[in-house]
């Protein structure tokens, strides 16, 4: 009846996930009564679980990431807090089982379900609002897309509780990932939950090239698309070329697993060489697509905040692209060691290292876009300028690790951890919270508090450095990484570092959960009734903070680049029109919600062997799908009296 | 904001330059379709990798000249072409809201697919009950898994074709019904390409 399932799966021996559990069970538990008591439920599933609003979608997704944040961050904060003292005669804390989950949980979570989502997240939100249109191309996909990652974050967490999670690293190499190494439940967890929200971000991959390439606001030609457009264009298409790789390698490893086959075993001819480039084909575009529209919040925040059009636009998007095109070309850098001979390691070293030319030509840009600028320090540009000094040492690492004979010295030391966390925090992490500075008032109405923001990027600056420079220099020193006890003593102190950083990180954190708080509070003083805080160029300032469900009343046409900036220098106020014209919005739909349910339920049951509960989730999902293709009535219409409304609402609220 | 003097702006001037304004919706939709196409080709071409790799790794089982019988596998491709080209008039009949055509192509795109499955399922219970199932070698989990995930497909193209044929019964040859069955149409010739490399990869150079 219910498979592999006893009460043996739940952990009694190791208390520590249970209690963490319990608690953020509790919590749970906590606000889903005060949802219920204060009768927001069917608020809540109308206006957000059954959306199919771009912004809404976005702003679920961002928060889905902030939330996983906090899960991976205590992996972090309980590996180093492990390192620091389980040296020499000490065991720490963490016997070598559960270690080995916490550092796989810790990568597989936040590379899938923080950095992913936040990417996404803004994405979603901002993506169309700069296109000048109403909506992504598929809506309703797009929602099923956001609530496939949402289950297999939860699938990942129902690990700590039922059963336990991989200990093979999050990019599970085999053998040790085959069932002859890993016969429980910890790798299925793994593939599964990647697999269900791996086909989330593949159709938001699809649905956003489409929306880009096929959905603008009229005059809005290639080469007047906003940057961030431009890199979330290229992460989307990195997003259809390299997600289906994942999906196909982890299909052969589940097969695998389950129908004993031999695609990456130890006998009958299996080869587990071919794991590891099939995977890191995906995984190094993976590394582009996360940080691309990093760099395309940089380029807005540095253009804005400036008050100049970004310096070389042109160069911008072919960097843009050139860095798309090279990224499937680099892959095999992350096993130089695994023996492709010296002339396939010189080939991919070298492509390696070309990468960092276009790289090096968006520094460049943004610097150029700075000088001579009136630059405002708002905390976007503290991130700014903190990325730029931080990411071009974690790009020269890493050109040092594409030089295949020191990576022969390198590879999986701690010097390797020290340069992903570099570019990955310092690039992709700096780069979200930038954007979620700079677009909140977009999305909410209200602007952060700018004190608290800054207090956060210091602890998050200096907590970076602090916690990963010493990884630079113990790796250099020889500490290999996934150490779960150290035998040498004096790379304490070094280690003793590491992990204030780590604890400065949490402050950042803090002060972010504090900024939150506070601007909530304050809400009603930093109101932004222009829509444009602050001075901006690109069209999603040209309409209401909040934007309206329909974001543009009339289809804004342009001519330029920043088409926004444009309209304010030639001085055209916004008017009410004499007549507006109805406008068609897709209906919202629990579709993404229900199949997104089961999807859950088949995974859960496909990892603990419960087959009737796959098949009834497999019909389930069928029946949901066909049952939503069946409709033709997709669409509401917004009559024409409710936009005058809105409309003269605004422009009455706002210095016309 | 509601952008009065721009309106005026000739958007035709950037037309052709992707200036002009957002595409209509049939062209959205296949379009697309077709990027999620593209991302189902990637997919394969992860399994053609894979058995690229492995396709000589038989562990001391059977091989693929031993294996494979070239006469039906020309028969199961016949009938999979077939059905690409019946499909294509049904596509014809749809667009021309001539519905009784359009169903009798459909029906024998369905024979032609369904048949093309029976013989693939065949061969594999053969190969099964031969003990050259797809735990036996790497050789042959590869195999399996590529031709049987192309199977997969078409038992979905089938349900897909079926579920059509409901639609268009119930609901004619309407615009958001000839959406879908421009969808289900290159569904359905996407998987002709994936078979022809598979039965020139697998079969022809498996089988000398």
């Amino acid at each position: 009846m219910l498979g592999r399932l006893t009460w043996t799966a739940i952990p009694l021996d190791q208390p520590l996930p249970l209690y963490a559990m319990g608690v953020v069970g509790l919590v749970i538990l906590a606000v889903l009564a005060v949802v219920a008591v204060k009768g927001w439920w069917p608020y809540l599933w109308r206006e957000w679980l059954t959306s199919v609003d771009h912004k809404r979608i976005g702003v679920m997704y961002f928060t889905l990431g902030l939330v996983m944040l906090l899960r991976g961050y205590s992996d972090a904060i309980m590996m180093r807090t492990q390192q620091a003292i389980a040296i020499g005669h000490a065991q720490g804390y963490l016997p070598p089982d559960h270690y080995d989950q916490i550092f796989s949980a810790h990568g597989t979570i936040m590379i899938f379900f923080v950095a992913m989502p936040l990417v996404i997240g803004l994405m979603n939100f901002v993506v169309p609002l700069q296109l000048g249109v109403r909506d992504v191309a598929f809506p309703t996909l797009n929602s099923v897309s956001f609530w496939l990652t949402a289950a297999g974050a939860l699938l990942i967490n129902v690990s700590l509780v039922i059963g336990a999670f991989s200990r093979a690293t999050w990019w599970g190499y085999p053998p040790l990932s085959e069932l002859a190494f890993s016969p429980d439940v910890g790798v299925d967890y793994y593939l599964w939950s990647l697999q269900i929200s791996g086909i989330g971000t593949l159709l938001t991959g699809v649905n956003f090239v489409t929306t880009i390439l096929k959905l603008r606001c009229p005059g809005m030609t290639y080469m007047r698309m906003p940057v961030f457009c431009w890199t979330a264009l290229a992460s989307s298409m990195l997003i259809v070329a390299a997600f289906p790789v994942l999906t196909a390698t982890f299909v052969m490893l589940l097969l695998d697993r389950y129908l004993g086959m031999h695609f990456f075993t130890n006998d009958a001819g299996g080869n587990q060489m071919m794991y590891a480039n099939l995977f890191w084909a995906w995984g190094h575009p993976e590394v582009y697509i996360l940080i691309l529209p990093a760099f395309g919040v940089f380029s807005e925040v540095a253009s804005t905040f400036s008050g100049k059009g970004l310096f070389s636009y042109r160069t911008m998007v072919w960097a843009t692209l050139g860095i798309c095109v090279l990224s499937f070309m680099v892959w095999l850098h992350h096993f130089f060691t695994m023996g492709a001979g010296a002339d396939v390691n010189a080939f991919f070293g070298i492509m390696s290292s070309i990468i960092a030319v276009p790289t090096g030509a968006k520094v460049f840009n943004w610097l150029f876009t700075m000088y001579r600028g009136r630059i405002v320090f708002t905390t976007p540009v503290l991130y700014l300028v903190g990325f730029m000094v931080t990411f071009v040492i974690g790009g020269l690492t890493g050109v040092l690790l594409a030089v295949p004979p020191v990576d022969f010295v390198l590879h999986n030391s701690a010097f390797l951890v020290a340069h992903f966390h570099n570019v990955i925090i310092g690039g992709v992490v700096f780069g979200m919270l930038a954007g979620y500075n700079y677009w909140f008032p977009k999305a909410f109405g209200f602007t952060l508090d700018e004190r608290w923001g800054k207090a956060s990027f210091w602890c998050w600056l200096i907590g970076f450095y602090l916690a990963f420079m010493p990884l630079y220099q113990l790796g250099l020193m020889g500490m290999t990484r996934r150490l779960q006890h150290i035998a040498d003593p004096s790379w304490q102190p070094l280690l003793l570092v590491a992990e204030a950083g780590a604890i400065i990180i949490f402050l950042g954190v803090l002060c972010q959960i504090a900024q939150l708080y506070v601007s909530i509070r304050t809400r009603e003083l930093r109101r932004d009734l222009t829509g444009d805080p602050w001075n901006g160029r690109t069209l999603e300032w040209a309409t209401s903070s909040p934007p309206p469900a329909y974001n543009f009343a009339v289809l804004p046409t342009v001519e330029t680049i920043d088409a926004f900036w444009e309209l304010k220098r030639r001085r055209v106020k916004p008017a009410v029109q004499p007549a507006y014209a109805a406008i068609e919005m897709p209906r919202n739909s629990p579709v993404g919600f229900i199949t997104a349910f089961f999807a859950f339920f088949i995974g859960f049951s496909l990892i603990w062997h419960i087959w009737w509960l796959v098949l009834v989730g497999l019909l389930a999902v069928a029946v949901t799908i066909m049952a939503f293709g069946w409709g033709d009535d997709r669409e509401r219409e917004i009559p024409v009296g409710e936009i005058a409304r809105i409309e003269r609402a605004r422009l009455a609220g706002g210095p016309a | 904001m509601t952008i009065t003097a721009i309106e005026r702006a000739p958007a035709a001037l950037a037309r052709g330059r992707g200036g002009g304004g957002p595409a209509p919706k049939r062209t959205v939709v296949a379009y697309g379709f077709w990027i999620f196409l593209l991302s189902d080709f990637v997919l394969f071409s992860g399994l053609f990798a894979a058995y690229a790799v492995l396709s000589a790794n038989t562990a001391g089982g059977p091989t693929g000249a031993e294996l494979f019988n070239l006469r039906n596998v020309f028969i199961e491709t016949m009938c999979l072409l077939l059905s690409s080209y019946t499909a294509g008039l049904g596509a014809l009949s749809a667009e021309r809201r001539r519905q009784d055509r359009f169903l009798i192509f459909a029906a024998l795109t369905f024979v032609l697919g369904a048949a093309f499955l029976v013989i693939e399922a065949r061969e594999f219970a053969r190969m099964v009950s031969e003990g050259a199932g797809p735990s036996r070698s790497a050789f042959l989990s590869s195999f399996f898994t590529l031709v049987g995930t192309h199977g997969v497909h078409v038992t979905g193209g089938l349900i897909f074709l079926l579920y059509m044929v409901a639609q268009v019964v119930a609901k004619g040859l309407r615009g958001a019904v000839l959406r879908r069955l421009l969808c289900f149409s290159l569904f359905w010739h996407a998987l002709d390409i994936v078979w022809v490399g598979v039965f020139t990869l697998v079969y022809l150079m498996g089988a000398r």
